[in-house]
């Protein structure tokens, strides 16, 4: 009884460490330069981390399911390509057919890798980082290697992630929705709940009766629909379309799920937590800029967080591990 | 039955792969790169290597390039790696000596990196000159330089005072801080500012945007934060300038804080017509290609042989002469070609 209390408490605790590193992170920044904690700024930090929130609660899903998918920076880029092909070619197109159309495509990739993951079998690494290279070739085909820039863009376009829904900028009230659609999708539904079990255990979950074919195919169908979103999203906030857009924003993607105590091991994972390491990323990227370090300390930086944060998830993982055990013995 | 799917399943990707990457590093040499040697003697073959694919100033600068080949009557080979690296470059450079080549014009993405490599091919009796940004003098027989960077360095703070009248805190955001262009255009606006007629322009900060644009439109969100004063912003960078303006549309800024320096005019026509950016300069890629495409000629007919004082002709641009630099030899194109609202209309759709 008393141990599960300590489970309970430290697997609290995880979340609750991320939010006061944050806090902490926020204090230090704060006292090098008071511009941090101005209204101005935390709004565009919340503009800035919208689109890496989106990414990362689709992306913590695959994880769970002891899948990756490299495939996402290119799937946002194709999305994006072909959606600012589409409004320039047609200015009249209203912002919603838009969205719908980026939605469309990257659904459409996130198909492609989630039949190669369950009905072929492909280890996902493998199939997602070859769908990366045909979707990045597929971009710059599309787009014939030019760009697509602002003044091709109609302004209800660009407007997408400029404008406001209830006084909430769009791209923040966007990854608002889709947070609370997957707080109450994992937590609350079948199918979210199996998502974890084919996770934790694949072969008791098959025996116990979880599709395993069809959970893949949601959560790379879903992750690749969110990859579209973002497109249309990126390329409408930088009104800019290129061949190489998001490259490599995949790792970003996921340094935020494990940050957020996502286990690639799969079965672990919660959606508050991956909204803790996505804004984790946000303050940095908006913070050390402000603080002056130099450009080679940045990268330090990132990347000494990113190791303490998953020497921690270890450290707790085991914890829990050797509680496990001794409860069976028991 | 499994195997056999999940077999022809792996074969399909590591086809899409192969095509895609075939399509990376191809650019647009599919019709050039055919059978070596069958047209006969007199066709030369010379090659240009751009940093990376994708990107629309070497597109422009790959077509001026085969456009002052094919008017010569010879063969142009276009080609790129798919990222920006020294490895794909050296790749691409190694499957042209064995190619025997007559020529390569290497836009480098490193000074020093390539220099084994272009030395190998230089010793097999191809001519190598460097275009756009530079390799090292000694892995290269003359340099094609766009402008001067010392007029390019000096003709943006010039601009820059212009425009906010001699007076206020401005902030450079550049590419990556290894970046060797803008790294010696940045050390020239540095010397230009000593001059006193800038003695009430202060240089604030010089941010590194990577070129990319998540990561420019936070260091200028920065900028904007920590000096509210700011009054102008120097990008010498198409991401960067593009990014910078973009910030500062969207927060209406307009007129408060200018934005200036390097950019593609079809990423910039948006903001020279919306008034951020009264105006900015570039390079004409299509001539500067066409320059290197002559020099690549004349050096391969041996009319030239890279050292100073040579002179030779470049179909319409005229006369050029090999200067000395501090490091090797150089052409210079000319000066930056400004571009503002009167001429943006009808560049936005060249390049």
């Amino acid at each position: 009884m008393m141990e599960s209390n300590l489970i309970r408490y430290v697997s609290k605790f995880r979340e609750l460490g991320l939010l006061g590193f944050i806090i902490i992170l926020a204090i230090v920044i704060q006292f090098l330069n008071p511009a941090f904690l101005t209204l101005g700024n935390l709004s565009d930090m919340l503009k800035n981390t919208a689109i890496l929130c989106i990414l990362a609660l689709g992306m913590m899903l695959v994880l769970v399911t002891r899948g990756i998918d490299l495939s996402i920076g290119a799937t946002l880029a194709l999305s994006g390509m072909i959606t600012a092909l589409t409004v320039s070619a047609y200015p009249g197109l209203s912002p919603f057919l838009a969205i719908l159309l980026g939605i469309i495509v990257g659904s459409a990739c996130g198909v492609i890798l989630g039949l190669l993951v369950s009905k072929v079998g492909i280890l996902p690494i493998i199939a997602s980082l070859g769908l990366m290279n045909a979707f990045r070739g597929m971009t710059f085909w599309v787009g014939g290697g030019d760009w697509v820039s602002a003044y091709q863009m109609p302004d209800s376009f660009k407007g997408i992630a400029t404008s406001n829904i209830l006084g909430i900028n769009t791209l923040v009230f966007i990854a608002i929705i889709i947070f609370l659609f997957f707080y109450y999708f994992v937590n609350n539904t079948i199918t979210g709940r199996q998502i974890y079990a084919l996770g934790s255990n694949p072969d008791s979950a098959k025996i116990s009766g979880i599709n395993a074919n069809k959970v893949y195919m949601l959560v790379y169908t879903l992750m690749g629909g969110l990859s579209g979103l973002a497109g249309v999203l990126w390329v409408s906030k930088f009104a800019s379309s290129q061949g190489d857009t998001a490259s490599g924003y995949e790792l970003t993607v996921i340094a935020a799920c494990i940050l957020g105590g996502v286990s690639i091991n799969g079965g672990v994972g919660k959606v508050i937590g991956v909204l803790l390491g996505a804004f984790l990323l946000g303050v940095l990227d908006n913070g050390l800029p402000l603080i002056n370090v130099s450009p080679f300390w940045q990268m330090g930086i990132e990347g000494v967080i990113i190791l303490v944060a998953v020497l921690f998830n270890t450290e707790i993982k085991k914890k829990v591990e050797k509680n496990n055990r001794l409860r069976r013995v028991i | 039955m499994r195997k056999w799917w999940s077999f022809s399943f792996l074969l399909v990707i590591f086809l899409t792969v192969l095509v895609a990457c075939g399509q990376q590093t191809g650019g647009s040499n599919e019709d050039n790169s055919g059978d070596s040697g069958s047209e006969g003697n007199d066709g030369q073959r010379h090659a240009v290597i751009f940093k990376s694919t994708g990107n629309p100033f070497g597109e422009k600068l790959m077509e001026g390039f085969e456009t002052a080949i094919t008017e010569a009557g010879d063969e142009a080979i276009l080609r790129a790696p798919d990222q920006p690296t020294v490895e794909g470059q050296i790749q691409i450079i190694e499957e042209l000596i064995s190619q025997q080549v007559d020529s390569i014009t290497i836009i480098g993405n490193d000074y020093d990196g390539l220099q084994p490599v272009l030395t190998k091919a230089m010793d097999r009796g191809i001519k190598v000159l460097s275009a756009d940004s530079a390799v090292n003098g000694a892995s290269r027989l003359v340099h094609i330089n766009q402008a001067d960077p010392e007029a390019i360095g000096r003709i943006q703070i010039e601009a820059v005072a212009e425009m906010i009248d001699h007076e206020g805190q401005i902030a450079i955001l550049s590419a990556t801080s290894q970046a060797s262009n803008q790294n010696l255009w940045i050390e020239w606006m540095q010397t230009e500012l000593e001059k006193p007629d800038y003695e009430n322009i202060e240089l604030v900060e010089i941010a590194y945007g990577d070129d990319l644009r998540d990561k420019s439109v936070s260091e200028t969100e920065a900028l904007l934060q920590s000096y509210p004063d700011l009054k102008a912003i120097i990008a010498p960078t198409t991401v960067g300038i593009a990014a910078a303006s973009k910030v500062i549309s969207d927060k209406g800024l307009q007129g408060e804080v200018v934005v200036t320096g390097l950019g593609l005019p079809s990423e910039m026509a948006e903001y020279i017509e919306n008034g951020v950016s009264p105006w900015m300069y570039l390079w004409n890629p299509i001539d500067l290609g066409y320059l290197a495409g002559y020099a690549a000629k004349a050096l391969a007919d041996e009319e030239i042989s890279g050292e100073v004082g040579d002179t030779f002709e470049a179909g319409d641009l005229g006369n050029f002469e090999v200067t000395e630099t501090e490091d090797g030899t150089e052409v210079l194109l000319g000066d930056p070609f400004k571009f503002d609202p009167d001429n943006i209309d009808e560049w936005k759709d060249v390049y």
